[in-house]
């Protein structure tokens, strides 16, 4: 038997007894993050296609959410910020070793382009909307002629923001829940997976539902299988990753983690697409809230239970 | 030059007058500490082996909390010891994520605040606060490069260990066992 206990008094407000420096924002912001990296992802992947046309919703509307979605999301972060004042040192400097810096930077292009996307459509959105400055025009004329080329750029951020969301956490090695490379590649598809909720729910149209219903299908399997990945991994690895591991597989988590994200945000979500694909009638808001809801859950189980897990010795 | 610090645990007493003089020194709000000890206890009696360690900052030479800094507030000054500029600071909280030694904490003022190794008494040619009001002399301080300074005497005829090497950090506060 092993005992440690602090003898000289230390109880440190959101230190002590364990750690608890991130609360509610940085999985807002985590989600809205990878939301807006999926909706942008697939705007500009259909746009590059050529199927502006068909799939309306996913080149034109659904990229509305995104400048909002960006915005909250860093309203969010800035929330979360302790020393507030100074947020701008952020933008004073670029730290390639800091997830954080090139995150924050990466933010700082795609959410004005994520404007200039939406702002692009919005004639078309509001028929008799005029923009109050000429310069603003010019800006829309030069967005449509090059809309293609920022499809690629929009694509290759949305990558790097989705990636980004599960690198900031993946990055702390002290953190052994989080210290595992595949939450980069696991929160991007989980990301674009909300992304795709979020556009089949507010699309009017079957076949664009069909197409996005069938991706997202892939998606889900994709993360189920990162997500067996990732406790295979940490079983394997050393003790205070198995310890992580637990918290999952009988310990503090096991309930939230296999309730509401495993069943209820990939599994029944999933069953409910392969039904309303083989024709059954099935109002596709279900799937698609319950996978924005597991989304989230997901991110805030993650950073909830990763600050518990820590060296020992 | 490399600063670093010996403890050695069977002398310290864990009467807590290192974290009372560094609260002191440094103004360290009420309710928060940049020094600590742990009271380890290992078996059941009657075999029971109890250790102590005075702990703070590592100062590590791998040091996870400067990689992490999105804007450059922490950062390495001369003899490896990690400092935060306060006005650089944004109060992300990142580094406090990567220590795996839970050595850093939120200032009320926002900004993250740490051990220094009393870097202000160095540079008058003073040994650090922990380490003058130590009662027992269990406490170790100086240059690791200079064969001649105190931690390394320290360290050259005795058995020590650094808390979790398997964090790759490369602390630099070495307890003698």
């Amino acid at each position: 038997m092993k005992e440690e206990l602090f003898v000289s008094g230390r109880n440190i407000p959101n230190i002590d007894p364990y750690l608890n420096i991130w609360h509610w924002e940085i999985p807002v912001y985590l989600f809205l993050g990878g939301l807006a990296a999926g909706i942008m992802f697939f705007a500009g992947l259909f746009l590059v296609l050529g199927k502006e046309k068909e799939m309306e919703t996913t080149v034109k509307w659904a990229p509305f959410l995104v400048p909002v979605a960006l915005v909250l999301g860093l309203f969010a972060l800035f929330l979360d910020l302790k020393h507030q004042l100074y947020f701008w040192r952020l933008y004073t400097t670029i730290r390639m070793e800091s997830p954080m810096s090139w995150g924050a930077w990466t933010l700082m292009i795609i959410t004005p382009l994520s404007f200039l996307w939406a702002g692009s459509y919005l004639k078309e959105a509001f028929p008799g909307w005029k923009w109050p400055m000429s310069i603003l025009d010019n800006i829309e004329q030069l967005v449509i002629k090059y809309r293609k080329h920022i499809a690629w750029a929009m694509m290759m951020l949305a990558i790097i923001l989705g990636v980004y969301t599960g690198i900031l956490l993946s990055a702390f090695n002290a953190r052994p829940l989080w210290n595992t490379s595949i939450l980069g590649p696991l929160f991007l598809v989980s990301g674009m997976s909300t992304g795709l909720a979020a556009i089949i729910w507010m699309s009017k149209s079957h076949y664009e539902r069909n197409i996005l219903s069938k991706i997202d299908l892939a998606l889900i399997g994709v993360e189920l299988f990162l997500i067996i990945h990732l406790l295979m991994g940490f079983l394997a690895a050393t003790e205070v990753q198995i310890e992580a591991a637990n918290l999952f597989l009988g310990g503090d988590f096991t309930v939230t983690f296999w309730v509401f994200l495993i069943i209820l945000g990939l599994i029944v979500p999933a069953t409910l697409e392969i039904l309303e694909l083989a024709g059954y009638k099935i109002p596709l808001w279900i799937p698609s809230l319950l996978i924005l809801i597991g989304g989230f859950m997901f991110r805030l189980i993650m950073v909830e239970a990763g600050q518990i897990t820590r060296y020992l010795y | 030059m490399r600063y670093a610090m010996a403890i050695d645990t069977k002398k310290c007493v864990g009467c807590g007058d290192c974290v009372v003089a560094c609260q002191t020194e440094n103004n360290v709000p009420i309710g928060y500490c940049r020094d600590w000890i742990v009271e380890s206890v290992a078996g059941s009696y009657p075999n029971v082996e109890i250790e102590l360690r005075s702990e703070r900052c590592n100062h590590c030479d791998n040091s996870p909390c400067v990689r992490c800094c999105p804007t450059g507030a922490s950062h390495i000054v001369e003899g490896g010891i990690v400092k935060v500029t306060h006005n650089e600071c944004i109060g992300c909280g990142a580094c406090i994520q990567s220590c795996p030694y839970d050595a850093r904490y939120s200032h009320p003022e926002g900004y993250v605040d740490k051990c220094t190794f009393c870097d202000h008494r160095l540079a008058k040619g003073q040994t650090t606060a922990c380490v003058a009001v130590c009662p027992t002399s269990c406490l170790y301080f100086g240059d690791l490069e200079d064969p001649n300074s105190d931690v390394s005497k320290a360290l050259k005829n005795r058995s020590w260990k650094v808390l979790a090497p398997e964090a790759g950090t490369k602390p630099q506060l070495y307890f003698l066992t």
